[in-house]
């Protein structure tokens, strides 16, 4: 009887996360057969349910709507940059913040995790005319630069190098080594693990920053995936195959590096939620 | 080491030898860019916000108006709207997900489960994928003649506008909303299931309490910090919703599923009332810090 109960609690637990997978990834599979198929047989009834042939003319037309060759290089750039700066910033404020003593630096810290809390649409208008102000609409810069002193990486690099021991450190001082040379030679190479978690973690933020990229990218040549998808959504006449593709496209590169390297990413993302 | 004597022998021909690179002055050089990134596009921004609600933007500047904007906001009914909007999602939403995240993690935690790390890089999914994208998917799953009045129509079930009538737009965005993120709030209840001690629920047993019992009297509050930051993010996130009104409805149909996100988007960057979006820009500051006080005391008094 105790058998036959087990069974019973194994059957719903299973059911319960096998349809709440289902549920999460059917959107996925609706999503990539739909890039393959005419608006017409996606709305059809009953809607196409498997893979067509009508991929590479909704290339072709995307192709036409959106410049898809200079979009999916403007979210290359824009993620990459970002994603390099935030790592070099915060990896250097993380270090000063974990293994030196300097004049302020507990209330300082409270502050910039402080502004973690802070909602970015808090900051837009007066950010906005700081970029007018700069020249920078329109341009890259806007994209990339006010969000690269990163509270969360600050934080994140902080944890990880208090674990390095000081001895370590002082070790280097003592044969002669610079400060800038124990940071890049000696404290960085430790850091792998966490600058991948932080890295993947910043590159997909970057990738789908959708309201900021709306409002400072407002030229065709200048726009993210993102951005140029969500124009298409706005035209009078939509061809739905196009913007499935459009969306499979936009999403096929964070899926891409999460399943490569979700370890790391979900390793990253309990650091900050779990303690140990 | 080669690299450090050359970096020696640059520094002693420094002429500001206080200001060079040393055991004392270190620290101030790497924090120095991040300072003053914050400062130019954080908290100068964050203040300049506060004080642009009170000025308003006419024909390409702005112009002292003290407390106009608020007294225009507190009689703007496209405002309660929004706000009454972000407090059915928060007081609808968040919970419901909470729960539901709640559920699948202990489900998923079950010893019976086999294939855990499979099944959490499919449940986390939906969180990475970039929001336009899954916004579009859905709103032509819930078009009109969309994939799910089709599925109903094979149940016999009439067809529902649903981005089109007020209730099942919010109903719609909540629904969206709960797709993406259940499944992250999910990941992260795992990881704090998984280190509850086990000699709890070892002792419940030797007790004879029931798995129900040990659900209430042990996994919740030992979860309660997690809950209690799972929640607190998920309301930081609805307080600050935009994609998906925007993608789905536009906030419509009239006003239904505007959030405050939106409102200020469209006062700010099609009316071009800058003043009058920093005034939103401040309730959305004030609504955000209140929230987290909150959560931040109620997960406190137990806790210390």
């Amino acid at each position: 009887m105790v058998e036959s109960f087990t069974g019973l609690r194994k059957l719903a637990s299973y059911s319960l996360v096998i349809a709440g997978l289902v549920i999460s990834l059917f959107p996925f599979y609706w999503m990539f057969i739909g890039a393959t198929n005419s608006s017409a047989d996606i709305f059809a009834f009953p809607p196409k349910m498997v893979p067509g042939d009508h991929f590479w003319k909704n290339l072709a037309g995307l192709n036409e709507q959106i410049d898809l060759g200079r979009v999916i290089f403007n979210s290359f750039y824009v993620s990459l940059s970002y994603t390099f700066l935030v790592l070099v910033l915060s990896t250097i404020t993380g270090y000063a913040f974990a293994k030196f003593e300097f004049k302020g630096r507990d209330y300082l810290f409270g502050a910039i995790l402080l502004t973690m809390m802070l909602p970015g649409q808090a900051t837009m208008i007066p950010l906005f005319d700081t970029m007018k102000a700069f020249g920078w609409l329109n341009s890259y810069k806007a994209v990339i630069i006010p969000g690269i002193a990163n509270a969360f990486g600050i934080f994140l690099m902080r944890q990880n190098m208090k674990k390095i021991p000081d001895s370590l450190i002082e070790a280097a001082r003592i044969d002669g080594c610079g400060e800038f040379t124990i940071f890049y030679k000696i404290v960085l190479p430790t850091m792998k693990p966490a600058i991948a978690a932080l890295g993947i973690y910043m590159f997909m933020g970057q990738w789908g920053n959708f309201m900021w990229q709306l409002i400072v990218l407002n030229d065709a040549s200048m726009k993210t995936l993102p951005v140029a998808l969500s124009s298409l959504v706005g035209l009078s006449r939509v061809d739905y195959g196009q913007v499935f593709l459009g969306a499979s496209l936009s999403t096929l590169p964070v899926i891409a590096i999460f399943l490569l390297l979700q370890k790391q990413f979900i390793s990253g993302i309990l650091g900050g939620a779990v303690k140990e | 080491m080669e690299a450090c004597l050359s970096e020696e022998k640059e520094s002693r021909e420094s002429l500001f030898s206080k200001l060079k690179l040393t055991n004392k002055t270190a620290p101030y050089y790497f924090i120095a860019p991040a300072v003053l990134l914050f400062s130019l596009f954080t908290i100068y921004p964050f203040i300049r916000t506060i004080i642009l609600s009170f000025f308003s933007y006419e024909y390409g500047r702005y112009v002292f108006t003290g407390f106009a904007n608020y007294s225009r906001l507190f009689g703007d009914e496209v405002f309660y709207q929004a706000l009454s909007n972000t407090f059915i999602y928060l007081l609808i939403q968040v919970p419901l997900m909470s729960m539901l995240s709640l559920i699948l993690a202990v489900a998923m935690n079950s010893r019976l489960i086999k294939w855990k790390s499979q099944f959490r890089i499919g449940y986390f999914l939906p969180s990475v994928t970039e929001m336009v994208a899954y916004s579009i998917i859905f709103s032509l799953f819930l078009n009109d003649k969309g994939l799910l009045n089709y599925l109903l129509s094979m149940l016999g079930i009439d067809s529902v506008s649903w981005l089109v009538d007020p209730f099942w737009a919010k109903f719609s965005i909540m629904l969206a909303l709960t797709w993406r993120w259940t499944g992250y709030n999910m990941v992260i209840m795992l990881a704090g299931l998984q280190g509850i001690p086990a000699d709890l629920y070892e002792a419940a047993e030797i007790d004879g309490a029931s798995k129900l019992k040990q659900f209430f009297y042990i996994t919740i509050p030992q979860m309660k910090p997690l809950i209690l930051f799972s929640m607190l993010m998920s309301t930081i996130g609805t307080i600050n919703l935009f994609s998906e009104p925007f993608i789905l409805t536009k906030g419509g149909p009239g006003n239904s599923t505007l959030s405050l996100g939106l409102y200020l988007y469209n006062q700010g960057f099609m009316n071009l009332n800058f003043g009058y979006a920093s005034s939103i820009s401040v309730v959305l500051l004030i609504l955000t810090a209140v929230m987290s006080y909150i959560q931040v005391k109620i997960g406190g008094k137990d806790n210390g």
